[in-house]
């Protein structure tokens, strides 16, 4: 399994998946720039998934094409089995959060969160009592008369998650809806929405920018890069596992290491850097020997120590520079050959610059990627 | 200190031309046409001295000498028959006989070789305090005469507030028919401007520069160069009328000028850009994102428009329809020239006593009228647009 992890054809990810929503070969050119390319996406009902990307990367485009607002070039996309491509948004049944609220200022709290009932013709009080419960879900009862205006930033962003939920959507989309809170409440708010994906066992469709508010709230990561998916899979797999370069640097911080494959030994290869050392690493896939690779180490995942260890990967290193940062000691190390960084607990011995150190790492610890 | 008042000199010194500027070419104007309006000295000039003796009368009892003599020196002092003549008929309205009984005095004072010792000699009625009453109410410097005329009211002897006879009262019908052909103009503008609006709104670039700027050339054009023009495309023989023949849509040409459909299509397009602009400015300050939510919220698309987009650029439409609506009303050039007699509307009228009959009373009367309607319209929207919450 690990093994096919490693290199993941988005196909071969999404026959596991049950499929609600289903991206099948999306393309979308504007002009003749093309933004999303050929892309395969499968959605599972109740599962939380975020579109994680740089800006330009065709995340949101592909959420305007599943809200409805925009229509793929080519290509179809299929809710629990049916194409949607010809339905409009206002059939789609889809809640949508903005990054930029969109809530009516005209209108009341209340009045912005009845709005979907009121568009489904539901009975006065149904709606009365449905915009209460609405409301007292993100606790906000007491701001029902207020207009959005006279709310905080945050107190808006709630109000909009309530108006897009309010009515049971079966999907619920939201475009980069944290991007505007200040880091506390943005805190506040990735937790509230998890927990009411786990209350009510929406489906979430997430895109984002920010690759830690990716990580800390989905199930699954789909990283986005110039139109296509770079890889998609946990939480986990994108950060412990990257597929390619552009998820190992786009995530989190790593040292990236050239070296050519020496040899490959069932599911490790043996990779020997410029300064001539040898690294044991996972993830082999279709390697062959002779091949050019990068070798992604996670900062966090290399120990120091001022005696060769029985770590099966071993760096002769000197510190250059080390900065308490905290939570963790960052040490800066330069190799024979190239420069390594190494996070460290706080409760980690200090290292003077100059220090004469051992950096190791077992071979799960860093992934071979082809570039 | 010293500073402090010579910056503040200083800017009173800058804003003096405007001021003065306001001051003579609008406040003044203005402040002198109500007055004309109101003034009325047609009995003062001929009666200096019997307004001096009168203010001492207590309105009821029987003239005294004095006041006789006053009259009479007054009388005799005139030597402008047509001054004299209005001064009559003014007094004739407000109290009926008084022509005979003037022409009668003014015939027993031209007689020089057997001057009347007093007026009672001449005619018993100057016994009687109703006529002395009549003079003594008209040497008021003030009359409401001249604006009841404007709304077909005139005062009868008793002065009361009554109807002026049928042959007298075409103000209100004119009136009435201002403000019927503006609010047809002001509809038609705010039918076809609010959708121009809002895809000029919508578009981006060269097109939202072109859809403007199609509206603002008009406004850069002589209004009688835009008024001409349609006079040329409306004719019997012109532009529309012939290629719908061309096209075989029409038999006989439709009569599009000097009648009300005329008029309100030319206004429509003169008066456009005042009921584009102002929605377009309020269109494009809505963000553009509420449209997609609504849609996303279950809203199609006319109902997301009614709910959303309509409420929140009601502001631009109220000032769009508040100001094609006062422009409408002040219509001169374009009823005359592309209207019938029956489409004239209240500033020909003005423009008739100003000009034609220099009965500057009359034209002051009815433009405070329409500067009254002009008011109360925009107090209303000013109620409003400051009532509506949830504004900024």
């Amino acid at each position: 399994m690990l093994f096919q992890m490693t290199h993941p054809s988005p196909l071969a990810m999404e026959s596991s998946v049950a499929e609600f929503i289903q991206f099948d070969r999306i393309t979308k050119f504007y002009g003749p720039l093309c933004v999303v390319e050929n892309l395969v996406l499968g959605i599972g009902q109740g599962e939380f998934v975020s579109l994680l990307g740089p800006s330009g990367s065709g995340k949101t485009t592909l959420l305007m094409m599943l809200a409805g607002f925009e229509q793929p070039t080519s290509g179809n996309i299929l809710l629990d089995g049916t194409a949607i491509n010809d339905v409009p948004t206002h059939k789609r049944d889809m809640g949508v959060v903005f990054q930029s609220y969109a809530l009516f200022p005209h209108m009341s709290v209340g009045e912005n969160v009845a709005f979907p009932l009121q568009m489904r013709g539901l009975g006065k009080a149904e709606i009365v009592e449905r915009v209460a419960r609405a409301l007292d879900m993100v606790q906000l009862s007491a701001f029902a008369d207020r207009r959005p205006s006279q709310l905080s930033g945050g107190q808006q962003q709630r109000v909009a998650l309530s108006r897009a939920l309010v009515f049971e959507p079966r999907v619920v989309l939201m475009d980069e809806p944290l991007g505007a809170l200040d880091k506390q409440l943005r805190e506040q708010m990735q937790f509230d929405i998890r927990d009411l994906h786990r209350r009510l066992g929406l489906t979430i469709v997430f895109v984002t920018h920010d690759q830690s508010e990716a990580l800390t709230m989905s199930d699954r990561v789909a990283v986005f890069n110039r139109g296509k998916i770079e890889q998609i899979g946990t939480p986990r797999q994108v950060y412990d596992e990257p597929a390619t370069r552009f998820v190992a640097e786009f995530i989190g911080e790593t040292n990236l290491v050239e070296g050519v494959v020496e040899a490959v030994q069932g599911q490790e290869a043996i990779v020997r850097l410029p300064s001539g050392a040898h690294i044991v690493s996972a993830g082999s896939g279709s390697l062959v020997s002779g091949q050019s690779v990068f070798l992604s180490i996670r900062p966090e995942r290399v120990d120091l120590s001022e005696t060769r260890g029985d770590a099966r990967n071993c760096l002769e290193t000197e510190v250059t520079d080390s900065v308490y940062q905290g939570d963790h000691l960052r040490v800066q190390l330069q190799n024979a050959a190239h420069p390594l960084i190494a996070k460290l607990g706080r409760r980690s011995r200090e290292f003077p610059p100059g220090t004469k150190v051992y950096a190791a790492f077992s071979a799960n610890d860093c992934r071979v990627i082809a570039p | 200190m010293s500073a402090v008042s010579s910056r503040a000199g200083r800017s009173v010194a800058l804003l003096a031309p405007l001021l003065l500027f306001l001051i003579g070419f609008f406040v003044w104007p203005l402040l002198s046409m109500m007055s004309q309006a109101v003034s009325d000295q047609a009995v003062l000039r001929l009666l200096p001295r019997s307004a001096v003796v009168l203010t001492d009368w207590d309105r009821k009892s029987p003239p005294t000498v004095p006041m006789q003599m006053a009259l009479m020196e007054d009388l005799k002092a005139v030597d402008d028959d047509q001054a004299l003549g209005d001064m009559v008929r003014r007094l004739n309205s407000a109290r009926s006989g008084f022509r005979t009984l003037m022409s009668k005095t003014t015939r027993a004072l031209d007689d020089t070789a057997n001057p009347p010792a007093n007026l009672v000699s001449i005619d018993k009625r100057w016994e009687k305090p109703e006529f002395w009453l009549a003079i003594a109410d008209a040497l008021s410097p003030l009359t409401d005469r001249n604006l009841l005329a404007a709304v077909d009211l005139g005062r009868n002897s008793t002065g009361d507030i009554e109807h002026l006879p049928a042959d007298q009262s075409v103000n209100r019908v004119i009136l009435v028919r201002t403000f019927w052909i503006a609010a047809l103009v002001t509809f038609a503008c705010a039918v076809i401007g609010f959708p121009y609006a809002m895809i000029a709104a919508s578009l981006t670039g060269w097109k939202r520069d072109l859809m403007l700027a199609a509206v603002l050339l008009p406004l850069w054009t002589s209004l009688l160069v835009r008024t001409a023009a349609w006079f040329i495309l409306l004719q019997e023989k012109g532009l529309i009328n012939d290629l719908l023949q061309t096209l075989g849509l029409i038999n006989a040409p439709l009569p599009l000028i000097f009648n009300r459909t005329g008029v309100v299509i030319a206004m429509t397009h003169v008066l456009l850009p005042f009921m584009v602009l102002p929605i377009y400015s309020v269109l494009i300050t809505i963000p553009k994102n509420l449209m997609p939510a609504a849609a996303s919220l279950g809203a199609p698309p006319w109902r997301a428009f009614l709910r959303v987009l309509l409420p929140l650029s009601l502001r631009g439409l109220a000032s769009g329809s508040l100001l094609v609506f006062i422009s409408a009303i002040g219509y001169y050039i374009t009823p005359a020239l592309i209207g019938g007699p029956g489409d004239q509307m209240i500033s020909s009228i003005i423009a008739f006593y100003a000009m034609g009959s220099a009965n500057w009373g009359m034209a002051g009367a009815l433009g405070v009228v329409l500067l009254v309607a002009t008011l109360l319209l925009y107090s209303v929207y000013a109620r409003l647009s400051t009532g509506e919450p949830g504004r900024r």
